[in-house]
């Protein structure tokens, strides 16, 4: 440790980005990704049809736009369980806001605005006064949720306005509905955000070691407060595209789209436990979810196999490498 | 006199590395051995294989003369093997009696725990051992000394023969390692054989019998601490002699950097004030406690004072978070470095950019080649040992580990570093070369605040030594008054000058 003698000269790398691409989760989760399309075009015939591919892709637009923002926050050691609660209260309010007579620009900042004061007060809670993100997004995801049912009960508020229609039904171009435009913008936005700002290295840094960045004069408490101010309005922005493809709000909507969206992110090769992870690993399990529905969906596979299914695909593709490693040995 | 515990021609070996290369061990009733080496001369793979943790894969160990194996750490502590580690491994959620007995509680009818019976017997075991603590006590409501207390008494519950202590009094304050002392004395008229690995010279000097040296996973000599001396001793250990521990060279000491004046915290410090000046290395001595690592981490933004304002140069700075104090130009190279130093799981371009990103990012976006650039350049300086810069320094050694955190805060080009306890732990090869950079630093320039417990450290690096006592000012020295004997007077509270 001498400051007058040089060191020796260390390699930046000794593997190249490629090559470590190459060996990565996202890779072997693109093949299993290839391998489901293939399976599903020989099972159906209809599967290869570009309208068919297009409605399937509502399976999982919805939710992988909020995974992605859930996949920021669980890099960072924390989780939002209330997402779904957030959908719910957002279109509430939306609803209730619609029937007043509001016009769509009004709705849709109705819909991001509760979204963003649901992730703020989420936020403030666990970065303001320290309290387990587990625990305090458990508590609003009930506190959410039943602001919803008290409002509506075991009503529905089914009136919107004729243009707020297009978020979830309208097309920008052919096949390519919105959702599915703004899918693949927030993975680009979120992708960079992650992967290329110095926002996205903090947030690794926090999940690897929190109190060793607060060490380096990372202000963890912000980050972390922003991280669940995006996790909120990406929820609110989900409650927008959900409300108008359902056309209608009940108390119900979107029930278990946290543990869905969870699944999703944990699938993309995110550490549950924080500190690694890829918004393409994300991008690609939507797909690998997006595909596994709606292959079994062609086959007439009722919903709840569909769900155990895809619990096993989550096990078995995070077992995988470790049984593979331990069968090598 | 025959040994108690002998092992012969030890081997182990991990994935790519050697940890021992048939090294030799004997324990003897009744008396110390230390166990000296430099930090990964093989010293905890022994301890693990003695616990019965590692497995060797070559050589034996012979209880009391009998060829026997550690298959399991339960097949050890049945042989009478125990140990009490650097961070004891004892249950906070259970009592003091629970603690001793938990595996060999007495029971009662229907094989329940006679609770009565266990603690009575935990009380009898503690006296034996002076030691004044309640058996319903909770762990986790004791100090490290006591939870020490705790783990000897269940030593002495399993009646083990061998007790190995590893770096017993790192964490321990000036009056519990006396305690400590008496205890070792304790066991020793007991007839235990005792394994004291230690850093510290003067505590071996003063409590072993017998020394065994290791270097690089090798057996170098054994024998009778009263035909040794330090000199030799780190020869041994070095392979080289150390000429020079303390190269503090001579610096140009120039224009006040720093000046702290009435700082106060509600409960840890109160009333600090200090200025640190240009080159200038000033030593933070106190005992445990004392509240000179909560003066500087305030300093550094992590906690809040409550009054007292700080000034770089001519100017006031209100510092309330750590981005604040590096913007400053304040870092501090914390004691703990696995917690609060380097981020496992980052690479060590990115450890080293951390606080840096401002500088090496163009409009909040990352800029790789300057990360490297900043990273290649500061890495070298310290010297680094690393296969390439995106590598996970979790998988570093501890002194490496320690240059990145350096080499991080260099990187920001700060006017005050603070080293709270930067040799604690490390061998005396990294020590010599950690002092000799921060000579290299003050020489350059730097303002240079060095917390340490260590009185050779302090006198011999430091140019100016501030004593702190709970939680204030105990006294200042400097120059010919930089004795032993007047720090550990300020520091424990007694009035007078040392003749």
């Amino acid at each position: 440790m001498t400051a007058h003698t040089q060191g020796r000269v260390i390699p930046d790398r000794l593997t190249s980005p490629l090559a470590r691409a190459l060996r990565s989760w996202e890779a072997l989760l693109l093949l299993v990704a290839v391998a489901i399309f293939i399976a599903n075009s020989f099972a159906s015939p209809y599967f290869l049809d570009p309208w068919n591919l297009s409605d399937a892709s509502f399976n999982f637009t919805e939710k992988a736009m909020i995974a992605f923002a859930m996949a920021m926050l669980i890099i960072a050691g924390d989780i939002d369980l209330s997402v779904a609660s957030i959908i719910a209260l957002a279109s509430t309010v939306m609803g209730a806001a619609a029937l007043a007579g509001a016009d769509v620009p009004v709705l849709v900042g109705l819909g991001l605005g509760t979204g963003l004061l649901c992730g703020a007060f989420n936020g403030l809670l666990v970065a303001g006064f320290g309290l387990p993100s587990i625990v305090v997004t458990i508590g609003t995801m009930s506190l959410f949720r039943g602001i919803s049912y008290i409002v509506l009960g075991d009503q529905a508020y089914t009136e919107y306005p004729k243009g707020f229609g297009y978020f979830g039904q309208g097309y920008v171009w052919w096949v390519f509905s919105f959702e599915l435009v703004l899918f693949a913008v927030m993975a680009v936005v979120f992708g960079l955000l992650l992967h290329k700002t110095n926002f996205g290295r903090a947030t690794y840094a926090i999940g690897n070691n929190a109190t060793a960045a607060r060490f380096s004069g990372i202000r963890v408490d912000r980050i972390r407060f922003i991280l669940f101010l995006l996790t909120g309005l990406c929820s609110g922005i989900a409650a927008v595209c959900l409300t108008s493809r359902l056309g209608s709000t009940r108390p119900s909507i979107g029930t278990g789209y946290e543990l869905e969206v969870v699944t999703m992110v944990v699938l993309g090769g995110v550490n549950i436990l924080g500190g690694s992870g890829s918004i393409h690993g994300v991008v690609i399990a939507a797909f690998v979810m997006g595909l596994v529905t709606f292959g079994l969906g062609l086959l007439n596979v009722p919903g709840i196999v569909m769900s155990i299914i895809i619990g096993l695909l989550l096990i078995g593709v995070i077992a995988l490498p470790r049984l593979w490693r331990m069968w090598r040995k | 006199m025959t040994p108690v515990l002998s092992l012969r021609d030890i081997q182990k070996s991990f994935p790519g590395v050697k940890a021992l290369a048939g090294v030799q061990l004997d324990l003897y009733p009744g008396q110390v051995t230390a166990l000296i080496g430099e930090n990964g001369a093989g010293k905890s793979t022994i301890v693990k294989i003695l616990t019965g943790i590692y497995q060797p894969d070559g050589g034996t160990i012979a209880v009391e003369g009998r060829e026997t194996r550690f298959p399991t750490a339960q097949a050890a502590s049945d042989a009478g093997v125990t140990a009490i580690h650097q961070e004891t491994v004892l249950f906070d959620e259970l009592t003091v009696a629970e603690n001793i007995f938990i595996g060999h509680a007495p029971k009662g009818r229907f094989g329940l725990i006679d609770r009565k019976a266990m603690e009575a017997q935990a009380k009898a075991l503690l006296a034996s051992i002076h030691a004044d603590l309640e058996p319903h006590a909770r762990l986790r409501d004791l100090g490290i000394a006591s939870k020490h207390l705790v783990a000897i008494a269940r030593a002495l519950s399993i009646d083990a023969r061998v007790v190995i202590m590893d770096e017993p009094t790192a964490a321990l304050s000036h009056k519990e390692i006396q305690e400590l002392y008496d205890l070792v004395a304790t066991l020793k008229a007991k007839g235990k054989a005792i394994l004291f690995i230690s850093h510290k010279f003067d505590e071996i000097f003063r409590i072993a019998d017998r020394y065994t040296v290791f270097r690089d996973g090798q057996f170098v000599g054994e024998g009778a601490m009263a035909d040794v001396n330090e000199g030799q001793l780190v020869q041994m250990m070095v392979g080289r002699s150390v000429d020079q521990i303390y190269p503090k060279r001579p610096a140009q000491i120039g224009a006040p950097v720093l000046t702290v004046t009435g700082y106060s915290h509600p409960t840890e410090f109160a009333d600090v004030g200090f200025t640190l000046h240009q080159g200038e290395i000033l030593g933070f001595y106190g005992l445990v406690g004392a509240g000179r690592s909560e003066v500087m981490q305030a300093l550094f933004g992590i906690t809040k004072p409550s009054h007292g304002a700080v000034k770089i140069g001519d100017e006031v700075r209100v510092i309330r978070s750590t981005a604040q104090a590096v913007a400053a130009g304040i870092v501090y190279v914390p004691e703990d470095r696995g917690k609060q130093g380097a981020v496992k799981g980052l690479p060590i371009y990115q450890n080293v950019t951390l606080p840096s990103l401002g500088r090496t990012s163009k409009g909040g976006f990352l800029r790789m080649a300057q990360e490297f650039a900043l990273a290649r350049e500061y890495t070298q300086r310290l010297d680094l040992r690393a296969a390439s810069l995106d590598q996970d320094v979790g998988l570093l050694s501890g002194g490496n580990q320690q240059k990145v955190v350096i080499a991080k805060w260099l990187a920001t080009k700060p006017r005050v570093i603070i080293l709270d306890e930067p040799t604690k732990g490390i061998d005396i090869g990294s020590k010599a070369a950690v002092h000799d950079f921060m000579s290299e630093l003050a020489a350059q320039g730097l303002a240079v605040i060095m917390v340490s417990s260590e009185i050779p450290e302090v006198l011999g690096m430091a140019d100016r030594v501030i004593v702190m006592r709970e939680g204030r000012i105990a006294a200042e020295f400097a120059g010919d008054a930089m004795t032993p004997e007047n720090l550990v007077r300020a520091a424990v509270g007694i009035e007078g000058e040392a003749a």
